[in-house]
């Protein structure tokens, strides 16, 4: 009896040391981002922008275009003009509605607006937005004119697109799931890390002036790192001294706060992209128009989530992983050794999250707060699937992807995501351990 | 730096409405988590709901502010309910997913362009405040105040109200917590299984916590909208709900009081830190980029998240809190 009390206090202390250790780290994290060269930035803190590009077999961005932004009362509060990477920026006073107004007499012979309406917009600025304008070039569908009714090859895209966002999903929900299996811990900070990713390959890409390549690839094995020590530090500590799970719940949401907003004090607010495959045109596949970077993106998902599954399947840590999330006790007493598996579990799924972060960010943009944005889809593929199952995660994913995206049929896209919230309320009324899940894990 | 001018600032946070906002909202979260150990993620969106609620009814059906606020109430407890009726059954994390993804989507929705006509857009719903401002004793163009603390008339007026209304819902809390009903709650906070095994539906008591710990949050949605006289979507963002629960945690969970002296000492702590960091930047020791544009903002966030986490690690029943009222068994 005394033995074991001198036991457990001895834990406490290291564990707290070990915790102290880890803040430590973080602001370590914080510093080694600043001085990065990283926190210098050059975009205005109020105001518009936009990327002019003429959309030929190959897109080429324009220079000199003239824009001009006028204030509620007609006054010109500034103007700008594209540079040689096609880009414009112009700064406004503060909040409020502007007028962009692009000077058609500054284009170059052979350019014309997609939509020769529409040379001027009116948007409101809201305090801190850098607001992205696009003012389409050349020949092409006009953007909010195409047809929402149910006609067959904008479902079969809807569909494409669904599919590509499930397997997205699915890479970032695996991780999750994982961790969830193995230590019933529901990690809210996970979206942080599908940022973390995406930013570290934004650096690596940009600020430093890698191949995206080669800076995803060490953004995944940084973030990788970066959730093998968030388990290290802060989780196992935590473990060893007893703390209940919704303490360290709690304490997930915690990290995700100091994370993102560390993020968005070193990356600032306004929406990037990486320098490579940002723009990219379309090709025609039969009905359905995609860009390469998106099969790239697809072909790549599948290939991980196969590589996943082979591993969940046929390797010794895999088959130790499976065991941890059957029964732990019965693991640990078969001579597996626990702690080390579910490190493993948060560094692989750390790391998945972080290549699911860099194709969302090739795909769409970069951003502070994408990966919070991409938690509820994530929770609801999860539950969907049958939460702490791999598989499940990935069943799950794919339906709730191509659910938003059919979804925009019917409702404005800017709604999508509440679409994946009713998904996930009616799972949980209908069937809440999910397609794949034990009914004996809830309740 | 002036110490003075820090001091007094810390005073007029810890004393202000935004502070009152937080103790109602807490008193709130404190029934969910304190007394019922329901992990509610997404006080904010209860909050968001009765704001709006409040809002739409007087633009846009012209009603009375009396049955404005009611709706705006009764809009809490829908949202209760539909958070509720698939969560509650299921392990406590449930409700933290479903609640805190329903607090985003509440904020985008009512900011969406789709329902600019009736919700505003990201401007919000402006002049609907006017009707409660007539019932209020105080000259709007009037200074009112104790030694150097002075605010306006309306602004002192809403501060009156709102922390009125935060012991208000404290003392009925109090009663309802000293209660048979409220012996309940806790009884299933502290063993879900035993309660149901005296034949108590936890179930049913746990919608009620959700619904009456709603409702509160939906005051403190209201409270806020008023005094700011505008529903701004952005008001209702995600990390509010999170700095309640750090101002909860910081007053102790479970305890009567907690709710109201965590928030005071929540924002006199935020704005000694703001206002101790702005005067360094001001006399040069800490240089001016680094709380430059979005830094200054993001800040406080940072500080707030590292504090929610140190607090849940090393004292989680808080600064006045008692440990046995902590011991949240893993469910």
């Amino acid at each position: 009896m005394k033995t074991a009390t001198i036991a457990v206090t001895g834990g406490t202390r290291d564990g707290r040391r070990r915790l102290l250790l880890l803040f430590a780290l973080l602001l370590a994290f914080g510093t080694t981002l600043s001085t990065a060269g990283f926190a210098q930035d050059d975009g205005p803190d109020v105001g518009f922008r936009g990327t002019f590009v003429n959309p030929g077999d190959e897109p080429m961005p324009i220079e000199g275009i003239r824009v001009e932004v006028t204030d509620a009362d007609g006054a010109v509060v500034g103007e700008s003009v594209s540079d040689a990477e096609g880009v414009w920026v112009v700064e406004v006073p503060g909040q409020g509605e502007y007028t962009a107004t692009v000077d058609q007499a500054t284009f170059p012979d052979g350019v014309t607006l997609r939509d020769p309406d529409t040379n001027s917009r009116t948007l409101p600025i809201n305090p801190g937005q850098v607001r992205p304008i696009l003012f389409p070039l050349g020949d092409g569908p006009i953007p909010g004119t195409v047809n929402t009714g149910t006609d067959v090859r904008l479902i079969l895209q809807l569909m494409v697109e669904g599919i590509k966002l499930g397997l997205l999903i699915a890479m970032m929900a695996i991780g999750l799931s994982l961790v969830f299996g193995t230590t019933q811990l529901v990690n809210f900070a996970h979206g942080e890390l599908i940022t973390l990713g995406a930013i570290l390959a934004y650096i690596f890409n940009v600020t430093i002036g890698m191949p995206l390549l080669v800076g995803a690839i060490l953004a995944i094995l940084a973030t990788a790192a970066a959730g093998a020590l968030m388990d290290l530090g802060i989780f196992r500590p935590l473990r060893k001294r007893g703390i209940g799970l919704i303490s360290q719940l709690v304490i997930t949401i915690g990290l995700s706060l100091f994370m993102r907003y560390l993020m968005l004090y070193f990356f600032k607010g306004d929406p990037r992209s990486y320098a490579d495959y940002a723009i990219q045109r379309g090709n025609s596949y039969g009905p359905i128009v995609l860009a390469s970077k998106d099969i790239w993106s697809i072909a790549l998902s599948i290939l991980v989530l196969g590589g996943i599954g082979l591993m969940l399947q046929r390797s010794r840590i895999g088959r130790a992983m499976r065991a941890v999330s059957d029964n732990r006790d019965l693991a640990e007493s078969s001579g597996i050794n626990v702690q080390r598996v579910i490190l493993i579990v948060w560094a692989v799924g750390s790391g998945l999250a972080a290549l699911g972060g860099v194709l969302w960010g090739v795909g769409e943009s970069i951003s502070w707060i994408m990966g919070f944005r991409l938690l509820l889809p994530i929770f609801a593929g999860m539950i969907l699937g049958g939460i702490g199952t791999a598989y499940g995660a990935l069943v799950g994913s794919l339906v709730v992807g191509i659910f938003i995206q059919m979804s925009t049929l019917f409702i404005p896209s800017e709604l999508k995501n509440a679409a994946a919230m009713l998904v996930l309320v009616l799972i949980l009324v209908v069937r809440p351990q999910g397609i794949l899940g034990r009914s004996e894990r809830v309740g | 730096m002036n110490w003075e001018v820090i001091f007094r600032n810390a005073i007029i946070a810890g004393f202000s409405r935004e502070a009152a906002v937080y103790a109602i909202a807490a008193v709130g979260l404190n029934v969910h988590f304190g007394y019922t150990g329901l992990l509610n993620f997404g006080q904010v969106g209860f909050m968001a709901i009765s704001a709006y609620g409040v809002g739409i009814s007087i633009t846009q059906y012209g009603a009375p502010v009396w049955l404005a606020f009611i709706i705006g109430l009764l809009a809490a407890v829908l949202l209760a309910l539909l958070l509720g009726v698939p969560t509650l059954r299921l392990r406590s994390d449930y409700l933290a997913i479903v609640t805190i993804a329903a607090s985003e989507i509440i904020r985008l929705t009512f900011r969406s362009v789709a329902l600019t006509e009736w919700s505003g857009g990201s401007n919000g719903i402006n002049g609907f405040a006017d009707g409660y401002y007539r019932f209020s004793p105080f000259d709007p163009s009037q200074r009112y105040g104790f030694g150097p603390v002075e605010v306006f008339g309306n602004q002192a007026w809403i501060i009156v109200v709102g922390w009125s209304l935060a012991i208000l819902v404290t003392v009925l809390v109090w009663l309802l917590m000293r209660s048979p009903w409220g012996r309940v709650l806790k009884s299933i906070r502290e063993d879900e299984d035993a309660a149901r095994a005296l034949g108590k539906n936890a179930y049913f008591y746990k919608m009620q916590s959700l619904i009456l710990g709603g409702m509160i949050g939906g005051l403190a949605g209201i409270v806020l909208s008023v005094g700011q006289q505008t529903v701004q979507p952005d008001a209702y963002s995600p990390p509010v709900t999170f700095f309640i629960w750090t101002a909860l945690i910081l007053g102790g969970v479970g305890r009567i009081w907690s709710p109201i002296f965590g928030a005071i000492a929540f924002w006199m702590i935020l704005s000694l830190t703001n206002n101790v960091l702005d005067g360094l930047v001001n006399v040069g020791i800490v240089p001016s980029a680094v709380t430059a544009g979005v830094r200054g903002g993001s800040i406080r966030f940072v500080l707030v998240g590292l504090g929610l986490m140190l607090l849940m690690a090393f004292r989680p029943q808080g600064v006045f809190g008692d440990r046995n009222e902590m011991m949240l068994a893993d469910r």
